[in-house]
């Protein structure tokens, strides 16, 4: 049955399907039984699977990420929530010593089925230590999966995907995606790591992206479109296993690419796409790839800063006229970007846009 | 109550005689450069590993830090792929991926060692918090150095299992020394590491590491602890390295501890204390034949294939 839900719900839905389906997962982290249940992606379970399996934890995050990877090597399925990505960090050194290595560092002897969910916030003054992407950085990281859904199928089936996998997976949510609608069916079912998604097919360029920045694409992608432009936008879905075929046949038949990554330019995951072709397929490009990232700098706080932060459709936009020789198209453009930027807070998601796409 | 039974007695010998003729040939054949990996010695500190893995069973699991050898072996590990593991062969215990500082014998509850301070400690917990949600009956023992009580990490680990009420035995050797850095500059000497525990709600004691009958009396006192449902419990014992903190030699003349102090550790040998009563040439030969054996299997092994 195909039914609309919202990306929280898919999430909600798929955790409860699976700790039905299998008693050994569980799901730990800050705030999971509380009453706003991570955003409501946990509503209910606790009530539902009682609260050994459904648990608050202590504010150690490395400890406790440590202990999950030892209920896994000794058989459970944890599932562990940050709701900001950033505090996270405290727990790489678990996530990148241990979690990571340890199948193969034991030869394959003991398995490490841990997912751990991020949320990525942004707007309303988030700032610089609530609102890091960090996908570049656990995606260099052999050992491990990462995945970032864009939308409510893929949410589920991502996490589906993970919680039913033999080794870790970093799960990444944006928080302006928790609320986006889409069609999920309402049985199980899988969407496998390391296949992208088509999510608009064209035949002038590619634009690849993942997570949120895969509906700023395709908004992007539908402007092109009313200047006579098609371009193609891949959801990579999962950064690690990459969908490298995916790209390269996309780019093979358009010869231009645009990677637009909601992180920093040096050293993020765009760099590392564009290299990958510049590598393969370096023969079938048109012109040099471009990039659409965050500055390198921090996320600032005050909107009046941040506007000018969060690139988004119109950047993605103004760049691809610039690289199909229409100079003057993307000068207006970005001249009207940059007027907009300074009229009113964008620090909330696009209510135009909320799916599905 | 002191264990003073003669049979016992000359088991806990034997076992800590084993891990130290394998370290003394270990450190005999390291100069040879076929054990290509980092290795930390147990030798002096073999009584710990020996009493506590006596008061074990084989389904109770251990883990341990980079100093490991001890451990593996007194909880049962295989001795042929431990020394295969060592050299990098494909019957070594990780197959090559791991060395000195990652060893594993699931079938005698090893779980894992890993080198990064305080590393495992949190792994350890997760085990016992995995059996505690199982309803399995074993218990979890983490086997650390006391540089590890400086991270973070061991606290975080100690508050969630006593939260939890784990079954899970945290087992500090303190052998006074993190790499070449003495205890008093890494921490105030007035900072008891068993209040710390306690203050987590642990059960703690301590005791003599050099003394196995000792180690192994509190280590039963701990485990029947556990075993009663009143929670995890902290153990720590004083020890002493007697080689370097990395490697097969001596290291007392380079200046950072005394000829003094390790001389008067010395006199505290852990073997020696029980050498006079037990020793004999039979109990020797038994282990230098398997010691043979294991260096034959390491050496006569392939080396693991390029996946």
């Amino acid at each position: 049955m195909i039914r609309s839900l919202k990306f929280y719900e898919a999430i909600r839905e798929a955790t409860d399907q699976a700790m039905a389906a299998d008693p050994s997962i569980y799901v730990m982290g800050l705030g999971v039984p509380d009453p706003k249940g991570i955003f409501g992606t946990t509503l209910g379970l606790a009530e539902k699977y009682g609260s050994e399996r459904v648990l608050d934890m202590p504010t150690s995050e490395n400890a406790m990420t440590g202990i999950a990877i030892g209920t896994a090597i000794g058989g459970m399925r944890p599932i562990m929530t940050h709701q900001r990505a950033d505090f996270f960090l405290l727990a790489l050194d678990q996530l990148i010593n241990n979690a990571a290595k340890w199948r193969t560092m034991f030869a394959g002897q003991m398995k490490v089925p841990l997912v751990i969910r991020l949320i990525i916030g942004r707007g309303w003054g988030q700032g610089p230590q609530h609102s890091q992407s960090l996908h570049s950085l656990f995606a260099h990281i052999p050992g491990l999966n990462v995945v970032a859904p864009s939308n409510p199928y893929d949410a589920k089936g991502l996490l589906m995907s993970a919680m039913t996998g033999d080794d870790p997976v970093i799960y990444l949510e944006h928080r302006w995606l928790h609320g986006i609608y889409g069609n999920v069916p309402k049985e199980v079912f899988y969407v496998p790591f390391g296949q992208a998604k088509i999510t608009k097919t064209g035949s002038d360029l590619t634009i690849v992206a993942s997570s949120h920045m895969t509906l700023e694409a395709w908004k992007a992608a539908q402007l092109l479109s009313q200047e006579g432009i098609e371009a193609e936008v891949i959801d990579l879905r999962s950064l690690r296993p990459l969908d490298e075929s995916a790209i390269l046949q996309s780019v093979c038949k358009t010869g231009r690419l645009i990677v637009a990554d909601d992180d920093w330019k040096t050293g993020g995951f765009a760099a590392e796409i564009i290299a990958m072709v510049t590598e393969k397929a370096w023969c079938r490009l048109k012109g040099a790839p471009q990039r659409v990232t965050y500055p390198d700098s921090i996320t600032p706080t005050s909107w009046a800063l941040s506007n000018h932060y969060y690139p988004g459709a119109k950047e993605i936009t103004s760049l691809a006229l610039k690289m199909l020789d229409r100079p003057m198209r993307s000068e207006a453009l970005l001249a009207e970007i940059l007027q907009q930027r300074m009229l009113k807070p964008l620090d909330t998601p696009d209510p135009s846009f909320t799916g599905p796409f | 109550m002191i264990c003073t039974d003669k049979s016992i007695l000359l088991k806990l010998y034997f076992e800590m005689l084993r891990i130290r003729r394998i370290e003394e040939a270990i450190a005999a054949r390291y100069p040879e450069q076929q054990m290509r990996c980092p290795v930390h010695l147990s030798i002096g500190q073999e009584a710990i590993a020996v009493g506590v893995c006596k008061a074990l069973l084989q389904t109770d699991q251990i883990v341990s830090s980079h100093r490991a050898h001890a451990h593996y072996l007194a909880k049962g590990g295989s001795l042929r792929k431990m020394i295969a593991e060592i050299y990098g062969k494909k019957t070594g215990c990780c197959q090559g991926w791991g060395g000195s500082m990652h060893l594993v014998d699931l079938e005698h509850g090893m779980m894992g060692s890993t080198p990064i301070v305080g590393g495992s400690i949190p792994i350890g917990v997760g085990l016992a918090f995995a059996a505690h949600l199982k309803r399995e009956p074993h218990l979890t023992v983490i086997f650390f150095g006391e540089g590890s009580t400086e991270e973070g990490v061991w606290a975080e680990s100690l508050n969630f299992a006593a939260l939890k009420r784990l079954p899970v035995l945290f087992v500090c050797e303190n052998n006074l020394y993190s790499v070449y850095s003495p205890l008093h500059v890494r921490q105030p000497l007035s900072r008891s590491r068993l209040q710390i525990a306690r203050a987590h709600g642990l059960h703690v004691d301590s005791g003599d590491g050099n003394v196995v009958e000792e180690v192994l009396e509190k280590s039963q006192s701990a485990v029947a602890h556990i075993h009663s449902g009143k929670g995890p419990v902290y153990l720590e014992f004083t020890t002493y390295r007697f080689r370097e903190h990395c490697g097969p030699n001596f290291d007392n003349h380079i200046g950072y501890r005394t000829h003094e102090e390790a001389a008067s550790w010395e006199t505290r040998c852990p073997l020696k204390r029980l050498s006079h009563q037990f020793d004999d040439e039979s109990i020797r030969q038994q282990i230098d034949d398997e010691i043979i054996d294991a260096f034959q299997f390491a050496l006569n092994s392939p080396f693991p294939e390029v996946r």
